[in-house]
C-alpha cells in the first residue's frame, strides 16, 4: 500500500513537474502593479459610484454638472486639442525640414538630442522659464516694450490665461512629436514617390494620395497621445497660474488637499473623468499605432 | 523653393525653443541690480531648504532606480525566456501610467493607503517614503521597462541561460553575470531617464506632503523673483546631463557581433 503510494507518485512526479509554474517568475512585477497601479486605479472608478457609506449611486457623477467642473473640463479639453494640434502641425514641419526638406544632415543628431531634453523638460522649472521670458518683467516682454514700444499686456496677452497655457505647452509638445514622427517619416520608401512620378502624380498628389495616408494612423495617433500629455499635466500649470485657475488637474489638486468642492465623493468622480478622457484618447492611439506599424516595417 | 520652407520652419524653431532658455538664464543672472552677477544662484544654493530637498530628491531617485532595476529586469528576462504569450499583455500594463495621469494614482494611493486602511502606509514618515518611491517606479515604468526590453532583443536571452545552466549557474548568477552585464546600456539609460522624472517630479511629491525639490521648486516659484529662473536653469541643466548620458553610454554600447532577430 504504502510502495504503491510511493510508486504512483513517481510515476505522476514529471507529469506533475509540467504544471505551469513559469508565471511564478512574473509574479512580484504583477503583485506591485496590481498594488500601486491597477488597484488605485479602480478605488477611483469604484469611489465614483459609491456613497461615503459604500452604497451605488450616480450622484457623484450627476454632481459634475456645474458651471465650475464644466468651465474646468472644458478650458482642458481645449487646452489640449489646440496645443495637440499645434504640436503636431509643428512638430511635423520640422520633422519633415530635417527629413526631407534637404537640410544638411548634421541638424538632424542635435535636432533629435534637443527633442529628447526638452520632451522632458516639463512641469515646474518650465513654468519658471516662460515667466523669465514672457511675463510681465520677461525678457522678450521688456524688450518688445522698451525697444519697439509694442506693450503685449496692453494688446491683450497674458501669459496666465488660456493661450499663455497653450504657448507653454508647445515647449514639451511639439519635441514629442518630433520624436515620434520622425521615425515614421524615415520609413516614408523612396521608390514609393519615385513609383508615384512615374505614373504622373505630383509632388502634391503624391503627399495627399501616398504619403499623408500612410502616415495618418500616426499623426492621428500621436495627436491622441500629445492630447493625454496636455490633459493629465498638473505642474506646469500650477507653477504658471497657481491653485485658482480652472482646469481639471489643478481642481482635483486643490480638491485633495483640502476639500474645495464640499464633497469629497466628488474628488472621485472628477478623477474618473479624468481617466475616461484621456484613455478614450489613448484607445485611439494604441488602436491607430497597431494599424500604422504595418506599413513601417 | 522646399529648402526655404525647411529652414523657415528650423528657424522658427530655433527661436521658440531657445529664447524661453534664454529668458531664463538672462533673468537668473539679474538679481543684483545694473549688472550680471551668481546672487540668485548663491541663494538657491546656500538655502538649507534647498539642499536638504535636493539630496532626498536625489535619494529617491536612486532607491528608484536600484527598485525598478529589480522588478524590471528579471521580469522583462524571464517572460523574454519563457512566458512570450504574456508580452502584450505586459506591454499594455506598462504603458498604462501614460494613459492615467499621476495626479489620479497618487489620489489613489492616498485612498488606499491611509491610516485607516489594511496597509497604512501614509501613517508615518517612511512609509510615505516607500509608498512615494513606489509611484516614481510606477511613472518610470514605461520608459525602464521598454529600455530593457530592447536591451534584451540584442541579445539571445535563451542560448546564454542554456550555456549558463550547463556550465552550473543558478538563476541568480546567471542574472547578475550574464543577463545584466548584457543589458547595462540599456539599464543605465533607463536609468537616467527615470533620474530626470523623479528630480523634478512635483504632484505626487506635493500630494503625500514629501519634501521634495519639485514642491520646493514651486514654493520658491510663489515667493521670490529671481531665484526661480536660477532653479529652472539648474533643472535644465540636470535633464540635459541625463540626456547626454543616455547618448554617450548608447554611444559607447559594443554592437552585438550579429543582430538577433526577434
Amino acid at each position: 500500500m504504502q510502495a504503491g503510494t510511493a510508486g504512483s507518485r513517481i510515476a505522476t512526479l514529471p507529469a506533475r513537474r509540467k504544471l505551469p509554474l513559469h508565471w511564478l517568475g512574473v509574479l512580484p512585477f504583477f503583485v506591485f502593479v496590481a498594488m500601486f497601479l491597477i488597484m488605485p486605479t479602480l478605488q477611483i472608478v469604484v469611489g465614483a459610484f459609491q456613497t461615503p457609506q459604500g452604497g451605488f449611486t450616480l450622484d457623484n457623477i450627476r454632481g459634475l454638472n456645474t458651471e465650475i467642473i464644466r468651465t474646468a473640463y472644458w478650458t482642458s479639453i481645449k487646452i489640449s486639442v489646440i496645443s495637440a494640434l499645434l504640436g503636431c502641425a509643428v512638430g511635423f514641419a520640422m520633422a519633415a525640414a530635417v527629413v526631407l526638406g534637404g537640410l544638411p544632415n548634421v541638424l538632424r543628431s542635435p535636432l533629435l538630442t534637443f527633442s529628447g531634453v526638452a520632451s522632458n523638460f516639463a512641469g515646474v522649472p518650465l513654468a519658471f522659464a516662460f515667466l523669465a521670458t514672457l511675463g510681465p518683467l520677461g525678457m522678450v516682454t521688456v524688450f518688445l516694450r522698451t525697444q519697439l514700444g509694442l506693450d503685449l499686456r496692453a494688446m491683450g496677452f497674458n501669459l496666465l490665461s488660456y493661450y499663455g497655457l497653450v504657448i507653454v505647452y508647445l515647449f514639451f509638445q511639439i519635441p514629442l512629436m518630433i520624436l515620434i514622427i520622425t521615425p515614421a517619416l524615415d520609413g516614408l520608401k523612396r521608390e514609393w514617390k519615385e513609383a508615384a512620378s512615374i505614373l504622373g502624380a505630383s509632388g502634391f498628389q503624391y503627399w495627399r494620395m501616398v504619403a499623408l495616408p500612410i502616415l495618418l494612423p500616426s499623426l492621428l495617433g500621436t495627436f491622441a497621445l500629445l492630447f493625454a500629455n496636455a490633459f493629465g499635466a498638473v505642474a506646469t500649470a500650477f507653477a504658471l497660474a497657481g491653485p485658482a485657475f480652472s482646469l481639471v488637474p489643478i481642481t482635483l489638486f486643490s480638491q485633495i488637499r483640502g476639500d474645495v468642492l464640499g464633497d469629497p465623493q466628488l474628488g472621485f468622480a472628477l478623477a474618473f473623468g479624468m481617466i475616461v478622457v484621456t484613455g478614450i484618447a489613448n484607445t485611439i492611439y494604441i488602436v491607430l499605432r497597431t494599424r500604422s506599424e504595418r506599413w513601417l516595417k | 523653393m522646399r529648402r526655404f520652407w525647411a529652414w523657415g520652419a528650423v528657424i522658427f524653431g530655433v527661436l521658440y525653443f531657445l529664447l524661453p532658455l534664454a529668458g531664463m538664464l538672462n533673468f537668473s543672472l539679474k538679481a543684483r541690480r545694473g549688472e550680471y552677477s551668481f546672487d540668485a544662484y548663491m541663494r538657491v544654493f546656500g538655502d538649507t531648504r534647498f539642499q536638504e530637498t535636493f539630496t532626498y530628491s536625489i535619494v529617491m531617485a536612486l532607491f528608484t532606480i536600484a527598485f525598478g532595476v529589480l522588478l524590471v529586469v528579471p521580469t522583462a528576462y524571464w517572460v523574454r525566456l519563457k512566458l512570450p504569450g504574456l508580452r502584450p499583455w505586459i506591454e499594455f500594463i506598462t504603458l498604462m501610467p501614460l494613459v492615467i495621469p499621476a495626479i489620479v494614482i497618487v489620489f489613489g494611493y492616498i485612498r488606499l493607503y491611509n491610516t485607516s486602511s489594511w496597509l497604512p502606509l501614509t501613517g508615518s514618515a517612511t512609509g510615505t517614503n516607500v509608498l512615494l518611491m513606489f509611484g516614481y517606479a510606477t511613472l518610470a515604468l514605461p520608459y525602464m521597462y521598454r529600455a530593457v526590453d530592447t536591451g534584451l532583443r540584442t541579445i539571445d536571452v535563451a542560448t546564454l541561460t542554456e550555456a549558463a545552466q550547463s556550465l552550473g549557474a543558478g538563476w541568480v548568477t546567471i542574472m547578475t553575470r550574464i543577463i545584466l552585464p548584457n543589458v547595462t546600456v540599456a539599464v543605465l539609460s533607463g536609468a537616467f531617464l527615470t533620474f530626470a522624472i523623479v528630480i523634478g517630479e512635483f504632484t505626487m511629491a506635493a500630494l503625500l506632503n514629501r519634501p521634495a525639490f519639485g514642491p520646493y521648486m514651486q514654493l520658491l516659484g510663489a515667493n521670490r523673483a529671481y531665484e526661480p529662473a536660477a532653479l529652472a536653469v539648474i533643472a535644465f541643466g540636470i535633464t540635459w546631463a541625463c540626456m547626454g548620458l543616455i547618448q554617450l553610454v548608447a554611444r559607447a554600447a559594443p554592437k552585438p557581433a550579429t543582430p538577433v532577430k526577434d
